[in-house]
This record gives structure tokens, sequence and C-alpha cells, in this order.
């Protein structure tokens, strides 16, 4: 529905324009031109046609990391949109305490990438890290330095700590769209408190559900600070998730082409995946509940 | 001063909002939208206003094509069912603001405000803010800030349906009086016959995106031009009965027939559609010619001074409506009679064919 | 079912209430019958909300109690009081079919599946809503949706009360004729005790056998419809019930006749002992007044004629008060009829407000 006919409103847009095309496109379309071309140094670079997208796909290494990489955003939201939802459902409604929780559960948001996994990075360290010491006393033997399950085990409990909190405030702000009446009326129904979960509470949460997913996924695809600061993707390769590799070949090796290439497929993964995503959310959306 | 629309449509998509609609507003005069939800009044006004461009089809301004010209640059004024006031400025502040932004004088402003204050009871609420007001005085708030605007064309949308009913009773009456003086042009969208009734004005029936009937309301009522438009405008609904006519008789079955008088006499024989309103329903007979029915009661309701009887006359529900306490036994077959007079004709189409004898006369 | 008992109740939203007025609402004691329809009539802010919560268990009354028969629920919440509402909006279950929106209640107290099945579907039956048992309740329009609630209240056939917080607000006119007719037909059907507040005259008289009106936190009169309409007892109720509601005109009484400014108005009663009244004032409606030019009535000055189809609303000018008189569909109003006749039978005396009754003459 248009609200208005003046065409002038364009020229409002402009800045917004001018601001993208400098911020995105054009970035982009120097990481597309590097990657179709090949480079010796000083500046001279020779058409490479689709060859490092080639070698990019066929890559075990880029086969690898994806697979990582998508372990681990399955594991991650796995544990936390049910954590979160979990988690929304005990804040309390109103009062004093509603707010304290609401406060208390955005401490972890502010804190910046790097701190949170310089965080756990010491948290979890045998000799000097609480978490590290707690279970050497205990007698477990936990070395996220050494032992890959470990080092799994630290970044996902690390994310899981780091934007649970993103998750339960997205749900509980669904939850308070939900007027008392449906509750009233669900308790004059005889619902236990599963069902008024199962058919009241979660229809009515489906919205916003579907943006904590879209952006834990996107979030957690393109995750690269914490784990980076915690396992610098070790020990070996077993922590190495996909921006952490693309990083490695653009600036470890100086890689140029390759990188590109990676960054653009990279890139694609994601828009699809959350095509998919958006796609499969809104038809259950149609029809299920809203 | 009018307003013209002329072959206006709105389509969103493949879905057509409002079919062509031609209608003129003349300078000072009350206009009502009547229709069901979703009927699109709602649309019809945004295209008066200049909110949305229609699809195809022009607006005019006495004469003048405004069609692209923006709400803005238009004097038109707007009320909705929800009560959209300036939380933050007191009643007066609220009632002042569209002359502040056209900049008149300090001395003209408060003369204004406190008139139109005056008029809507609002007199000693000035310094109060809006949530501290009741429902009807935040509502009779919106009605003053677009009685001082001026505005040329003034359009409400259901601007009473919130409100309790005595209240919107009592402003019912109010709204015409105070905005007949202004000059402006009014339209107001209602789902409700009777308060279409009780405005007066002229009245535009609105069904499924089509205005299918304009003109004085009075005359809409008693001259629906389909039975779309009499079923719309009638609250209880019309009572339906499919009839004949052979020869010189309309023939309703069960042995009923009246003789077709006036303009039926020329209408080739066939099936017909008669329709009669719920106040024209006796329980009993009245003197001279009467059409008889055998019907079951349903249900009764009794509003005090009146009762509804809702009565199965084979696979049609009819309402009789009648003065003073009826109380019929439900299920039980009862006698209702209505005087050919009172009964409209309408084809196969809708269209109607014969208004009621005593509509001409009224 | 249950008949429901408000004994010494009042309410007030302040702790330690002391004059009358920081009660929302006033002290009352009312016993409602088993499988009656009552309605609870009044504006808003009257306090036939607070009542409803406190019968449904929302609120807990400052005194009194609430009996469902000889039971005191007056501090029981609301899951454990057997009763069932349905609100102003419609409440649904957007994820369920219909059949099993209806089948909620029942399967949740584990009613066995052929009993649930038969009741479903006599409730679908009654609603007209057999052919849309399969679908998702989300699709539904407004009216449809509110049906659902109807039947979630009353599938279950052993509940104290069906409680009703104006239930048609959101429904279209032509729409509420059928809601309010099935209704009814429900009620008469499975004969629970149905409570329905409302701020809307026509659903309340139609829809109640007893019409309980509130006004200002107290029950002004409880009756049926045709008690409130002819007889109503406060100067309030001949406002709010009627549309438009009864003149109410200052007068002196001398016996069985009424004198505005001088003018004689006979009464068909005879009254006495208003000396000590404040107010006295009488009451008449608009179907009561007579427009004519015969010389034996009262002075009045018509000011508009309003058509509304099936009849037309005169407002006059009367002594400087308005009055409202009705006139039939057909009738011609012309200048002369400038006068005024009241039916005597149908004029209420007010002494404060409050009716008077009056010894046969």
């Amino acid at each position: 529905m248009e609200k208005t006919f003046n065409n002038k409103a364009w020229f409002m847009v402009l800045p917004v324009v001018l601001l993208v095309a400098f911020s995105a496109v054009v970035p982009l379309m120097t990481v597309v031109n590097y990657s179709v071309q090949d480079t010796f140094g000083n500046n001279q670079f020779f058409w490479a046609g689709l060859q490092w997208f080639e070698e990019v796909l066929t890559s075990e290494r880029l086969h690898d990391a994806l697979i990582r990489q998508f372990i681990f955003s399955a594991v991650i939201l796995a544990l936390e949109i049910p954590l979160g939802i979990a988690v929304s459902l005990c804040i309390p409604k109103r009062g004093v305490w509603s707010s304290f929780c609401l406060v208390l559960m955005a401490l972890p948001l502010l804190i910046p990438w790097n701190v949170v996994g310089t965080i756990w990075q010491i948290f979890g360290r045998v000799d000097i890290g609480l978490l590290g010491a707690t279970m050497a006393a205990l007698g477990i033997d936990y070395n996220y330095t050494q032992n890959a399950a470990h080092a799994w085990i630290t970044i996902v409990v690390m994310d899981v700590w780091h934007w649970t909190s993103l998750v339960a405030l997205l749900c509980f702000a669904g939850l308070q769209s939900i007027p008392d009446a449906y509750y009233q009326a669900a308790k004059i129904d005889g619902a236990g408190r599963w069902k008024i979960f199962r058919y009241i509470e979660l229809p009515k949460m489906n919205r916003v559900l579907l943006i904590a997913v879209l952006l834990r996924f996107m979030d957690s695809f393109m995750i690269y600070t914490e784990p980076f600061v915690v396992t610098g993707g070790g020990p070996g390769n077993s922590t190495t998730l996909l921006s952490i590799d693309l990083v490695k070949i653009a600036l470890g090796q100086f890689d140029l082409g390759p990188a590109a290439a990676f960054s653009i497929i990279y890139f694609l993964i994601i828009l699809l995946l959350s095509w998919v995503f958006y796609t499969v959310m809104t038809n259950y959306g149609k029809g299920e509940g809203r | 001063m009018t307003l013209t629309l002329e072959n206006v449509t709105k389509t969103s998509g493949r879905e057509t909002h409002i079919h062509p609609v031609s209608m003129t507003l003349e300078r000072g005069s009350l206009n009502v939208l009547l229709g069901p939800t979703l009927s699109g009044k709602t649309t019809l006004m945004r295209l008066m206003a200049g909110l949305d461009k229609p699809s195809s089809g022009r607006v005019l301004w006495d004469g003048k094509d405004v069609t692209g010209v923006r709400v803005q640059d238009r004097n038109v004024a707007m009320v909705y069912q929800q009560f959209i006031n300036y939380p933050a400025l007191s009643v007066y502040d609220n009632i002042a603001s569209p002359m502040r932004l056209k900049k008149v004088d300090a001395a003209t402003i408060d003369r204004k405000v406190k008139e139109a204050a005056g008029l809507m009871k609002l007199g000693h609420l000035l310094d109060r803010k809006p949530l501290e007001l009741s429902g009807g005085q935040q509502q009779r708030t919106a009605l003053a800030r677009a009685l001082v605007k001026g505005a040329d064309l003034v359009l409400m949308d259901e601007p009473l349906a919130n409100l309790d009913y005595k209240l919107r009773e009592e402003l019912r009456v109010e709204i015409p009086k105070i905005f007949e003086e202004s000059g402006a042009i009014f339209v107001y969208a209602t789902t409700e016959p009777h308060e279409a009734l009780l405005l007066g004005g002229n009245t535009a029936t609105l069904w499924e995106g089509r205005v299918t009937q304009f003109g004085p309301t009075p005359v809409v009522y008693r001259q629906p031009g389909t039975m779309t438009t009499a079923r719309v405008f009638s609250d209880p609904p019309m009572n339906f009965i499919a009839v004949a006519k052979a020869g010189n008789r309309l023939l309703f079955g069960e042995g009923q027939s009246t003789a077709a008088a006036g303009s039926l006499a020329a209408l080739p024989d066939g099936r017909y559609t008669a329709g009669f309103r719920p106040n024209h329903v006796r329980l009993n007979r009245p003197e001279g010619e009467t059409l008889n029915f055998r019907v079951r009661v349903a249900v009764t309701e009794i509003t005090g001074s009146e009762t509804f009887v809702h009565a199965d006359h084979g696979e049609d529900r009819w309402v009789a409506l009648r003065h003073g306490v009826r109380d019929l036994e439900i299920g039980s077959a009862i006698d209702v009679f209505v005087e050919p007079q009172h009964v409209y004709v309408f084809g196969t189409d809708g269209a109607l064919v014969a208004a009621a004898a005593y509509a001409a006369a009224a | 079912m249950a008949k429901i008992t408000l004994s010494n109740l009042a309410h007030a939203y302040r702790p330690n209430p002391q004059s009358r007025s920081d009660f929302a609402l006033k002290q009352m004691d009312h016993v409602w019958d088993d499988g009656g329809a009552y309605a609870l009539l009044g504006p808003s802010g009257c306090g036939k909300t607070t009542l409803l919560n406190i019968i449904s268990g929302l609120l807990i009354p400052s005194q009194g109690k609430v009996l469902f028969g000889e039971v005191d629920v007056t501090r029981l919440p609301t899951e454990q009081r057997n009763i069932a509402q349905v609100f102003q909006f419609p409440v649904v279950y957007d994820t369920m079919t219909v059949y099993d929106n209806l089948a909620f209640p029942l399967r949740n107290r584990g009613t066995e599946a052929h009993l649930v099945d038969a009741r479903v579907r006599d409730i679908a039956r009654m609603l007209g809503m057999t052919d849309v048992l399969g679908k998702k309740a989300q699709g539904l329009t407004a009216d449809a949706k509110q049906k659902i609630s109807l039947g979630r209240g009353m599938v279950r056939e052993d509940v104290s009360a069906i409680l009703f917080d104006e239930p048609l607000t959101v429904i279209d006119p032509h729409m509420k004729w059928e809601l309010r007719t099935q209704l009814k037909a429900l009620h008469r059907e499975f004969g629970h005790t149905m409570i329905y507040v409302t701020h809307d005259q026509t659903e309340a008289l139609t829809f109640a056998d007893k019409v309980v009106v509130m006004y200002d936190g107290e029950v002004v009169q409880m009756g049926t419809p045709a008690d409130l309409f002819e007889r109503p007892a406060h100067t309030f109720v001949g406002y709010f019930i009627g549309s438009p509601g009864m003149n109410v005109l200052p007068a002196k009484i001398d016996g069985a006749s009424a004198y505005i400014e001088g003018c004689q108005i006979p009464l068909s009663r005879h009254y006495s002992g208003l000396e000590t009244a404040k107010t006295v004032e009488i009451g008449c409606r608009p179907e009561f007044l007579t427009l004519t030019d015969r010389p034996d009535g009262l002075p009045v000055q018509v000011r508009r004629v309003e058509d509304v189809g099936r009849l037309k609303i005169v407002r006059a000018d009367f002594f400087g008060r308005e009055v409202n008189i009705i006139a039939p569909e057909g009738a011609s109003i012309s200048d002369r009829q400038n006068r005024v006749v009241f039916d005597p039978a149908r004029i209420n005396v007010y002494a404060d407000s409050w009716i008077v009754e009056g010894k046969a003459a």
C-alpha cells in the first residue's frame, strides 16, 4: 500500500545508498575480483577464471571445516533454543524481580566478544583458571589445549553462556504479549502446565522463535573471535571452524585468490541456509499457530 | 465545495478492494458509509483523504483533479475508532495542535479551543492529560481537534465503536448537530444500520468493495435497489420468501396470494423473491388485505418494550419485531401476518423490481 | 450447576476503606437461581467487571462470601471453581482443530473418548459448526472463533456457571443476531446458569431472564426486562434502559396530579408523603408520549425529527428542557402539533431519584 506519491523521498534514501555501496558493495566486488585472479605480488594480477573455486570446492580442508561448522551450529541451536525458552518461562512476569532478571540476562550480551574469549580461555586453564583448577582438583583430567573433545565442550559452553540470554529475552518479549485471558481460559479448561506451554505459549512465541533461530544460526555460523581466542582452532584442526580457516588462508598463507573464492562460497552458504530456515519456519507458522 | 469520485478503484495484487465507485459529496453534507467489517469502508475513506492513491479513476475537489495530491496538502481531518491523541499534551494543547501547526494567533486559538471544548463538554478537563480521561472524553477530545481544524473534509471511521452504548447514543445525536454548522463534508463509517438512520444525511451502502447504493438515508432504507442493499441496511435482517408471478397474481405458496398491482402488473410471469422488514410482520391479523404464514417459533427476545420473535418458515429464518412483551412457547406453530403494502419484490438477479407501496408514500 | 449466593459482599481496591465511596463494589446480598440467565448491565466503571472477577475467582472480595450451591468458593482459585468463561476477545487454541478445541476441557478432565465425541458433536451441531470441525481454529473469522469459545464453555455439563464478559464486542452487528439467538437456544437446551456482563442494553435485555443494573458500584435494580422498562426503580435505570431513555422532569406532586410549571398532568395513582424529599421528578418513556394538536396537551416545540426507519424520534423543547417523543413510522409531523400528552398509567414518580409507589386512586 503506497502512502505517498512524492518522488522526492528518494533523495532521502541517497545517503544510505552511498553508504551501503561503499561499505558493502565495493568490498564485495573487490573480493569477487580477487577470486577470479592470481597474483605473485607487485600488484600484478592474472586472470585465473574459476580455478580458485574449483580448488576450494574440492579441498578436503574446506569440507572438514564445513562439517565442523555444521556440527557446531547444530549443537548451539539444539542447546540454546530450548534453554532460552526454559529460562524465559522462569522469569517473573512483572514486578521488581522481573526487571532484575532482565538486567542480569542482558549482562553477557554487553561483553565484547574477544573479552568473552579471554575470560573463558583463562577460566578453563588448568594452572590458574577456576574451572580448570577445580576440575583438576576433582581428579578430572580436563585440558582443552590437548584434548579435542574438551576444546569442543569449552567453546560450546562458552557460546551457550554468551548467547542463551538473547534467546531468553526474545522469548520473554513473546510471552509478555500473550493476554491474561488465555491463561485464565486454559486454567478454566483444566489445562496443566505442559498443555499451557504446548498450546498457548509455544504457538504465540512462534514469530520471535523464528527470529531467535535465524539470529543464532547466522551468528554461530560466522563465529570467529571467541573460539579463536580460546583454542586458536586447535588442538590440531579440531576446532578450526570456517571463519578461522578462512583467516588462516587469507592472512596466514596470504593466498588471496583461494581466500576470496572461499569467502564467496561461505557467503552463499549462509545466504542459502538462512533462506531455507526462513521459508521452512514461516510456512510452519502458517500451518500452525501465530 | 464538492468532493467527486470518478470511477475510482483500488486493487492490490490480484485482490480488488474497491470496485469502480462514482459519487459526489456536497458541502455541508453528512455521508454515512454503511457496511459490515471488511466491506471497504476504511479503504474508501483513505482514497477520499488522499492517504492512498486510487488504482484507477479520479478524485476531484470542486471539479479540480486532486488524485495525486498528498493528504498533507489537502485540508482533511480524520477521527479513528481508537482514541488517538497526543498523550504528552493536555486536552487544551491537543485541541490546539492543528491550529498551532497552521500558525494561528494565540487569541484565536484560545477562543476556538474553548468553543470546541464547550460543545464537546470538555470545558472542565482542559488541563488533564488524555490518559487521565475516560474513553468517551478521549474520543471527544479527538473530535474537538477535528472540529477546530476547520477541515474541508472530515472523515470518521467508526468513531463511537469503542464507547459505551449510552455514551454512543448521546454522541450520535451531538455529532451531526455540531458538524452541520461548520460546512465541511462529513463522511462517517459504521457497521450499524441503526446508527446510519440516527445520523440521517446520505448513506452509501457497501458490500464486498462495492457501493451498492448512495442517496438520502431514508430513501436508501425504504427503497433499497437490491437485495444486498436491503440486507446491509436492515437490523434485524429483512425476511425473504420465494414468490411466483402468474397473470395478475403474486403467489406466495400456502395458498397465499395478492394482486400484482402497480409496477408489479407490468412484470413478466416468473420467479421472484419477496422481502419484508421485521417490524412489518404482525402477530395479530390486521384489518384489510393480509398475507398469512404459518411459522414455528425458534427464539423470542424481549427488550422490555419490544419482542423479537425468531421463527422458521420452511428453510428460512424470519424475525418479527413487535411492541410489548410477547411470551410465545418455543417450538409452537403460530400465524404471522404481512400486509401486501409492506412487501418488496426482487428479481432473480437481486435487483428491486417493485418497492413496497408504503415506502413510495413515506 | 448451582445457584449463586452473594452474601454481604463488597470490595474496595485500596486497603482499609473508610467511606462508602472507597468501595468499587458496595455491599450487596443476592441469590441467583440455578439455571437462570442473568445480565450485569451498566456503564464502564459501574463495578460490573469487579463483580464478575469476584465470581470468577480473579479477585478476593474485601468482605463477604460467594457461594456456589452450598459451597463457599470465596477464596478458591478460578480453576477449582468449576466455571467456564467467555472473554471479550475470542480465546482459541490456534494450533488445534475446532474439534480439539471443543474437546479440550473434557479431555483435560479425563472424560472417555466416546463421551467426548458425542458431546463435541452435539455442541457443534447446536453452534452450526459441524462442517468446520476438522479445520484449524486459526484461520476462522472472529465470530466463528467466539463461537468456539462459547462451545468450550458449554461442553462440560457439570459447570456451576458460565460467565460472559462482553462477548459480542468484536462481532459485526448482523452476526450478533445469530450469536445471540444461538446463545439463547443453548441456554434453553443445556440449562447452565449464565452470567453475562455488558454495557449494551439490547444484549442484556434480550439475553437475560433477570437483568441486574449496576451504577456506581451498586445494584440499582434487578428485574425482568419488562420491569426495567415499565417500572425503573431509579431514574438512572430509566435513563440507561431504552433508547432514547426515559424523560425525567422535575415536578410537584399533589395527590393524583403532577404539576410542571403550573400545568397539570393527571396521574393514575395517588401519592403522598413526598414533602420530605429533596427532589421530586416524574418519569415517562418516549414511547408513552404522544404528539398532538389537541388543546388538552402540554405545550411543546418540536426541534428535530429523526427518521430511524421503523419509528420517528421527535426531539422537542418542553419548558426549556428536551423531551423525546416516539412516533410511529408513518406519522407525519407538522408544526401544528405543538402539544404533548402523557399516558397517565405510564408515569412513574421519583423522590430523590428512587421510585415511589402510589396508592390506587
